[in-house]
């Protein structure tokens, strides 16, 4: 296999890895501009990912997985909202508690209905989101350079790959192109001038956060339905986390967050390649390492050593009317 | 006043509105056992019947509790001060550390008791140290300690797998652990207590000495908060972060210092886990007690009288749900899981669901428990 052949395959897995934190990252990027944090993104994608597996293997199609793990996700996402928006509680605390719903019923419940250990049937193609090939795609394949290019990486992909992808651009079109955009970020950095202006802080915030259960459902629909053939316990192991890490590293940005994504996705495509095998002029890192990169990546940004990250100024405040 | 309800009498506050969340989350999950096609009143006596039934049960409780006690201590010391420690299970992780490397020294050469200080003051040093990046990062640099203690749990989970694969292994053990400590860092158990009440002999429950070390913490940390000038300080930083600033208080010392006693504390669950019943340094030895430490200390209203009840609970919960699982196959000890979580969910996020209900109910009853009479009187 030749150096760009290694190359393609890596950047092509790095895509494939990536998809989940872009999903997640934007998710949380929504709740958060308009001033709701939610360490809940993990809970809410692996509540989608069991709902998505579930439905799609007990009625036999994709799209009603896809629904049921939206239905899933946003009511979480609306419990969220409930306890931080409606009820002004801790919104550290509340997401914290979805984290363990989610983490504790999806077993549960897998085991009641399914038997067979927390997993979900394995899912048939057409219970899946298929690849799609490009057009095209087989044609050029021969052409050097840029046929493995088109046909391996850019086409190949299943259409929740596309979906993630498409969501940045419609994200910063939102966010920075139309009305409610301008409301929600507004609503993130002074609920108070939001509030005088006559606009609802609380719905505002709550189509926020429906935004949020939509795309960690997509997550997870993508974990459990495209990169895996059912849901698998704790399938999820941190990336909910690891997507909250890159929204700071993005500066809650969407854009900027597809590019965390892709690093973060990079590097753990990289893990898994060289499997502890020597890189040149560094020598053998440790895969631990590799793993807890992202993370400290985040840590030395927060610190402010590569630019600052700053937060929206109203987030994890709940808003108080009359006062 | 920061929050904008009423007063309640005190034993509505710290007993009535607990014991209703606590209710609630409760019925909630007993929702999930109906869910699941299980009998949740069947469920809870087995429950209970597990956790309290024979000596053996009881002395399991207590041992999961210990845990439990420091975790929610060191919650707590932070929630005091403002802070949001989420960082326990990390700071406990690597708190093992500290710990295995003093037991490894040591448990060849000395009896427990000498290893026994040395192995706290191992435990206390590497939770601090855990904690104190965070700390420092949020009153330098300004960084969100929820964030950087969330990524600090995932970086020593990392870190342990490494040095614990890499460096600590025995070559010739295939499980990723130290090599077994010997009689020098196994702490005696307590069960003789137990039986002391007239029950069966314990043949093999871990509750140990670091039951009573828990104690002793909690009644430090009662110490600390509500009878020093530290202590103090904190509650006054916890309370409004401009008060403190305006009454000559250091936000950099307050946070650091909270934050180090609170990782220390999180820390001295490794003895129990390590001394106490394994005998050894393993993988993923905190098993989610920091995160039960955020439970426990919610439901204990940041009090240790509260969080040493709110830790037996959910040694219940832990002990009952091993036992639970045998009988009810369907319900596995991740029941226990969902029960946490909907314990922060409604003890936490929602504590003040039910609270204006109560407060209408209060001022129907009598008036003056809640200081309605009193403003009647300054209208007249």
């Amino acid at each position: 296999m030749s150096f760009f052949d290694v190359i393609i395959q890596t950047l092509d897995s790095t895509i494939r890895l990536s998809v989940p934190l872009l999903l997640a990252c934007l998710a949380g990027l929504y709740s958060e501009r308009s001033g709701i944090f939610d360490i809940g993104l993990e809970g809410k994608m692996l509540a989608a990912a069991f709902a998505g597996a579930a439905a799609a293997s007990v009625f036999h199609s994709a799209w009603i997985g896809l629904g049921m793990a939206i239905l899933v996700s946003v009511s979480l996402a609306l419990v969220h909202g409930f306890a931080s928006i409606t009820h002004r509680g801790n919104q550290i605390v509340s997401g914290l508690a979805i984290n363990f719903i989610a983490a504790g019923s999806t077993i549960i419940l897998g085991q009641a209905w399914f038997q067979q250990g927390g997993r979900t049937p394995a899912l048939a193609p057409n219970e899946r989101f298929e690849a799609i090939t490009l057009p095209g795609a087989e044609a050029v394949r021969s052409v050097p350079i840029v046929g493995p290019i088109y046909s391996e990486l850019l086409s190949g992909h299943s259409l929740l790959v596309y979906v993630a992808f498409l969501a940045v651009p419609f994200t910063w079109w939102v966010l920075f192109r139309t009305r409610f955009g301008l409301r929600l970020r507004a609503v993130g950095e002074n609920p108070a001038a939001v509030d005088t202006a006559g606009i609802s802080v609380a719905w505002l915030r709550y189509r926020a956060v429906i935004c949020t259960g939509i795309l960690t459902a997509i997550a997870g629909a993508y974990l459990s339905m495209v990169q895996s053939g059912g849901f698998v316990k704790d399938m999820t192991a941190g990336k909910g986390y690891i997507a909250l890490a890159a929204l700071i590293f993005a500066k809650w940005r969407p854009v900027n967050a597809m590019f965390a994504c892709l690093l973060f996705g990079f590097l753990d495509a990289l893990a898994i390649r060289l499997q502890g095998a020597p890189l040149p002029v560094i020598g053998k890192v440790p895969v631990q390492l590799m793993q807890a990169l992202p993370y400290i990546l985040t840590v030395i940004l927060l610190a402010g050593f590569i630019g600052k990250a700053i937060p929206p100024r109203a987030g994890g405040v709940p808003y108080v009317k009359e006062r | 006043m920061s929050t904008p309800y009423a007063k309640l009498p005190a034993w509505a506050d710290y007993g009535l509105i607990p014991l209703i969340n606590l209710a609630v989350a409760f019925i909630v999950a007993g929702l999930v056992v109906l869910l699941v096609g299980e009998n949740p009143f069947r469920a809870a006596v087995i429950l209970v019947e597990g956790a309290f039934g024979r000596g053996q049960g009881i002395a399991y409780t207590l041992f999961y509790a210990t845990n439990f006690i420091f975790t929610g201590l060191a919650v707590a010391v932070a929630m005091h001060a403002g802070l949001f420690n989420i960082g326990g299970e990390g700071q406990a992780y690597v708190a093992g550390l500290g710990v295995g490397l003093v037991c490894l020294a040591l448990d060849r050469i000395v009896p427990w008791y000498v290893t026994f200080p040395f192995a706290i003051a191992g435990a206390a040093l590497f939770g601090a140290a855990w904690a104190f990046i965070p700390a420092y990062l949020q009153a330098r640099r300004g960084s969100h300690i929820v964030i950087t203690t969330i990524m600090f749990n995932m970086i020593a989970a990392s870190l342990m797998i490494y040095v614990l694969r890499d460096i600590l292994k025995p070559e010739a053990m295939q499980e990723v652990k130290t090599r077994m400590l010997e009689a020098g860092a196994q702490l005696p158990r307590l069960n003789w207590i137990i039986e002391l009440f007239g029950t069966a002999k314990i043949r093999s429950a871990p509750f140990n000495v670091s039951f009573l070390l828990a104690l002793v913490m909690a009644y430090l940390v009662w110490l600390l908060i509500w009878r020093t000038k530290l202590g103090y300080e904190i509650r006054t930083f916890g309370f409004s972060q401009k008060a403190a600033r305006y009454a000559g208080i250091s936000e950099v010392r307050v946070t650091i210092i909270a934050m180090l006693i609170s990782g220390a504390l999180a820390g001295m669950m490794s003895i129990n886990a390590i001394m106490g019943d394994q005998h050894s340094v393993y993988v993923d030895l905190a098993g989610g007690a920091g995160f039960i430490g955020i439970a426990v200390a919610l439901m204990g209203r940041a009090h240790p009288v509260g969080i040493i009840l709110a830790s037996i609970l959910f040694g219940v919960l832990y002990q009952g749900g091993a036992e639970l699982s045998f009988e009810m196959p369907a319900i596995s000890r991740d029941m226990i899981v969902i029960i946490q979580g909907l314990v922060i969910l409604f003890a936490g996020a929602l504590e003040h669901m039910f609270r204006p209900y109560i407060q209408t109910l209060f001022a129907s009853i009598s008036p003056k428990s809640v200081g309605m009479a009193a403003v009647k009187g300054e209208g007249a």
